[in-house]
């Protein structure tokens, strides 16, 4: 078995050479060499297979042979504000910014009463009006070098989501970014290229929610960067609701400087094959860095997530709390690497990774990684893989609560603990219900079997 | 002697004692300490002067038909060698591993080195060259002693090829086989060809592959139906001649409802080049049997620059065959220049056992890899894992791990555990665990912590009028208490001993 697979490279460069002619002169500015570049080391380094140690769990080969159609222009009349509306979070009042297969799609959006100099808008026209500040901070976190879906996301950069906290900023309200994922006659693919750029001393929400709007075959290949600058706090969300048939591939970059907080939760819900990179380089001292995440597999679902949490400076402290449920014949795989450079002294790095499996046809393979060059520090991972508590299980039963009722009363309790976490209670309202929903249409339609 | 005088001397003991401490306390910070155990010698590093009969330096077919002509084996043991080798040639060597090496060239090895004494084999102690018996005399394996004092029957490879067996009628009795593996392929071919790659197949990976096509020489030890064996089998390795690589098989097979209790231990002379080491090691236990395997590993480490010392790549692997067996590997693990080993087990039987504890010790520029693989495949089959790293100097030291629950193993239960030790600010710690379940009914639980020597420790210890080195080697001695508590009683004395003679600085 090869290292890699290119058979669909051709397909690739092909797409890229139609996204240059529709460019138009913009050809020679330095987002254009930054794709270049990119896809020449997407095409040196191929897709990975399994025999890649990175990819060791997760088999992208589906991916890799599909042949994705790139939506350079969506079809903006296909989505309507009632499909917005079903992914918004109710009761909560967001800056909310819609993209549809990639593309931003002003007419859905609505963004108010930003504070003074703080921006949420599309990537293209950030790079249109004002590129030359984005050169400082675009491409700059999330290294493509090693890594072949990073690579050919950064190759097709054309639209995303650019927020920009000047020195001092606060907004209040969580901003929203919505990408859906319309409709198409073949299976599609796109790349939604996001910047955050939080200035010294500024705080701000946001929500990255990724959907489809219906069921059909697509490729979500994302990449999320993030620069939070000194004593900056940035809460980031992620959750995902893609198709029971796409493929989600998602990196989110976190650069940090000194005494900055940066909190992630992300949930996963939906797609067949997941891939979440969530990385932190902790670059400064005196910060504090959290990844949170919840997923829930059922059907054949494959979600995977791998965490790194990078400790370059001293007096950094990281906290990591991952769980994951698994029904039917779905598969979780979770790897998180810990890395304390030299001289990364009284670094603190607590990881925990949880996994609940509920059907003896669900698996979970998971690989906590320590790799410590620092010797005063403290870093503790511990991972768990079990099933229901019989005793819970009984007692519930004891107390008239059918046994499927009880499943599913532990399993929300045990789903709890991440989603606990969130600060916002319409996303905790709305992560707790769409567990239970997803739990029972599971079971429904597996109850036959039983 | 009057009770003054008595008084007198005790009392001038006494002032001496604190004058030493005092002067230790006043010289030695934590820090210069830990800088003086890279200073540390090799305290059993010496050679062996006797005339050798080599094996021509390459590996080819015909290296391997003369090793196995040279030890008069029969048609069957070259044809398995053979198909080895020619497995090995396609295979290339693995670098997923976390420790770095210039690459090894098997062309410029000796795979066979021979004692003159081949021809006549000594039949008891009075016939071994007595040069070979000053060697484990320094090495602090008094043979006869040992048989008289200990109890423990010693099958001892100087190089390639055992010298001496002892212990043999009194295991004979209860029928139990232990012997060097070139006897057993004589004497107990039915035995061996049963089992031999039953657990490492000879293609398993790229080291067995080879051990396969070129192994030496090794113990067999075949303990029969309910029989318990009455003492610790145990064998000393040594690596004595310059660019000969030594590649023992052991073969163990315990049946229903027997016991055994097995030793290796090794040290290693001094020397500039590289030495490459790649044993396999292969238990079976049947039905309700057990074995317990203990190692204690001080081979060569380098000396502080990190030059010279040995390459132990390793394949361990203990098969639970039958219903309620049960497998326990300790290792003490403080020599070598680079180790890469997993001893692992395969729990197929169901309600089998498998256990690892280990303590690996890295100073100056040692490299370990190491850790174990627990596959469950029976139900109601239990894992345990308890690995502590140690690491010093500028050393890496890595923990790989992986525990798999097949779908068919119900109610599987493991624990790991493994902690890292840190001695210094440009040592480094690693854990890989790998951890694959693939049904309901199992639990698996994982944890690892990664410290230093608290400061607050050293400082109680030294208030109580202890020296820092002392202090450190308390610490670490309490560290891998867990896994000391494990070995047999006389290893767990030596294991002590060198983890202190290990950690040694210069503390007056």
């Amino acid at each position: 078995m090869a290292l890699a697979i290119k058979d669909n490279n051709q397909l690739y460069i092909s797409n890229f050479e139609s996204l240059e002619k529709s460019l138009n002169g913009e050809a020679k500015s330095w987002v254009h060499q930054l794709r270049q570049d990119a896809l020449n080391k997407f095409d040196e380094l191929g897709f990975p297979t399994t025999r890649n140690e990175e990819w060791k769990y997760t088999n992208v080969t589906p991916i890799a042979q599909e042949n994705f159609k790139h939506v350079l222009k969506p079809d903006l009349n296909a989505v309507t504000s009632n499909d917005v509306k079903r992914f918004e979070y109710p009761g909560l009042d967001t800056h909310l910014l819609v993209f549809v297969d990639g593309h931003f799609a002003g007419q859905l959006s609505s963004v108010r009463d930003l504070p003074d100099g703080v921006k949420a808008g599309s990537l293209a026209d950030a790079l249109r009006s004002d590129a030359a500040p984005l050169q400082q901070h675009l491409g700059k976190y999330a290294p493509y070098q090693d890594d072949a879906f990073t690579a050919l996301s950064t190759a097709f950069i054309i639209d995303g989501a650019y927020i920009y906290l000047p020195q001092n900023a606060l907004v209040e309200k969580p901003i929203h970014l919505l990408f859906l994922s319309s409709s198409h006659d073949e299976p599609f693919v796109s790349y939604p290229r996001n910047l955050i750029v939080a200035g010294k001393h500024s705080k701000a929400t946001v929500i990255e929610t990724y959907a489809g709007l219906n069921n059909n075959r697509y490729f979500t290949n994302n990449v999320t960067e993030a620069f939070v600058d000194e004593n900056a706090y940035v809460e980031h969300y992620k959750i995902q609701e893609e198709s029971s048939e796409a493929y989600h591939v998602s990196t989110t970059q976190v650069y940090q400087k000194a005494n900055s907080n940066f909190v992630s939760n992300a949930v996963t819900f939906g797609g067949l094959i997941v891939r979440n990179n969530p990385r932190a380089i902790l670059d400064a001292e005196g910060l504090e860095s959290t990844l949170n995440g919840l997923y829930l597999g059922t059907g054949k679902q494959l979600i995977d997530n791998h965490t790194t949490i990078d400790h370059a400076k001293p007096h950094c402290n990281s906290h990591e709390l991952y769980k994951g449920v698994l029904d039917g014949n779905a598969r979780g795989v979770f790897n998180g690497k810990i890395f304390v450079r030299l001289d990364a002294q009284k670094t603190d790095a607590k990881q925990t990774n949880q996994a609940l499996l509920l059907s003896d046809d669900a698996s979970i393979d998971t690989k906590p990684q320590l790799e410590i060059f620092a010797d005063d520090v403290k870093c503790t991972h511990g991972a768990t893989i079990g099933q229901l508590d019989e005793d819970a299980m009984f007692y519930l039963q004891t107390r008239g609560i059918e046994k499927e009722m009880a499943r599913n009363i532990l399993t929300y309790a045990f789903a709890s603990d991440v989603i606990n976490h969130m600060n916002i209670k319409e996303l905790r309202d709305y992560c707790h219900h769409r567990l239970l929903v997803k739990l029972q249409q599971d079971r429904l339609e597996g109850i036959d079997q039983e | 002697m009057s009770n003054s005088t008595e008084k007198e001397q005790l009392q001038a003991e006494v002032t001496q004692e604190e004058k030493k401490i005092h002067k230790a306390k006043k010289k030695v910070t934590e820090k210069d300490t830990l800088e003086a155990l890279g200073n540390r010698e090799y305290k059993w590093g010496f050679y062996t002067d006797i005339e050798q009969e080599y094996a021509a330096p390459g590996l080819n077919e015909d290296v391997v038909r003369f090793i196995s002509m040279k030890k008069k084996e029969p048609e069957w043991m070259l044809e398995w060698r053979l198909r080895a080798f020619r497995n090995w040639q396609k295979m290339k060597e693995p670098t997923w591993v976390n420790v770095k090496y210039p690459p090894i060239d098997y062309q410029s090895q000796r795979y066979y080195a021979a004692p003159k004494t081949d021809d006549d084999r000594p039949k008891s102690l009075d016939e071994v060259d007595p040069e070979l018996i000053k060697t484990y005399e320094k090495l602090g394996i008094p043979l006869e002693e040992q048989k008289m004092l200990a109890g423990v029957a010693v099958d001892a490879v100087f190089d390639s090829v055992s010298v001496a067996t002892t212990f043999k009628e009194k295991l004979a009795e209860e029928g139990i086989i232990f012997c060097s593996m070139s006897e057993a392929v004589h004497n107990h071919p039915d035995l061996v060809k049963k089992y031999l790659g039953s657990v490492v197949p000879y293609n398993d990976n790229f080291f067995a592959a080879l051990n396969s096509a070129v192994f030496s020489d090794g113990s067999f030890v075949y303990v029969p139906k309910g029989v318990r064996c009455p003492m610790e089998l145990s064998t000393y390795f040594r690596i004595n001649s310059e660019n000969t690589g030594q590649f023992e098989r052991t073969l163990i097979v315990a049946e229903d409802s027997s016991y055994v209790s097995y030793l290796e231990g090794c040290t290693a002379p001094k020397r500039d080049t590289h030495q490459l080491h790649a044993a396999v090691v292969e238990l079976v236990a049947l039905d309700n049997a057990e074995i317990k395997y203990s190692t204690v590993q001080n081979w060569y480490p380098g000396d502080k620059d990190g030059k010279g010392g040995i390459y132990n790549f390793v394949t361990k692997r203990g098969k639970c065959a039958g219903v309620n067996s049960k497998i326990s590997w300790t290792q003490v693990e403080t020599g070598s220049a680079i180790t890469w080993k997993y001893p692992s087990v395969v729990l197929q039987g169901d309600n089998s056992i498998g256990e690892f504890y280990s303590v690996a010790l890295t100073m100056n520029h040692q490299q370990a890899d190491t850790g174990t693989k627990m596959i469950h495949l029976g139900n109601n089959t239990k894992s345990t894992i308890v690995s502590k790293g140690i690491a010093g100097g500028v050393s890496q030291n890595s923990y790989r791990g992986l525990v798999k629950v097949m779908k068919k193993a119900k109610n599987a239960r493991n624990f790991s555990q493994c902690d890292s030790l840190l001695l210094g600010d440009r040592c480094g710690a690693h854990t890989f665990p790998y951890v694959e379940v693939n049904n309901t009914s199992s639990q698996v639980e994982h944890e690892a912590t990664t410290s230093k020597i608290g400061e607050d420790q050293i400082f109680y210890l030294n208030q109580r009028g202890i020296s820092t080195e002392d202090a450190v080697s308390i610490i670490v001695n309490g560290f891998a208490k867990e896994v000391f508590r494990e070995l047999p009683m006389e290893f767990a004395v030596e294991a002590q001993k060198l983890l202190g003679v290990s950690l040694e600085g210069s503390v007056g």
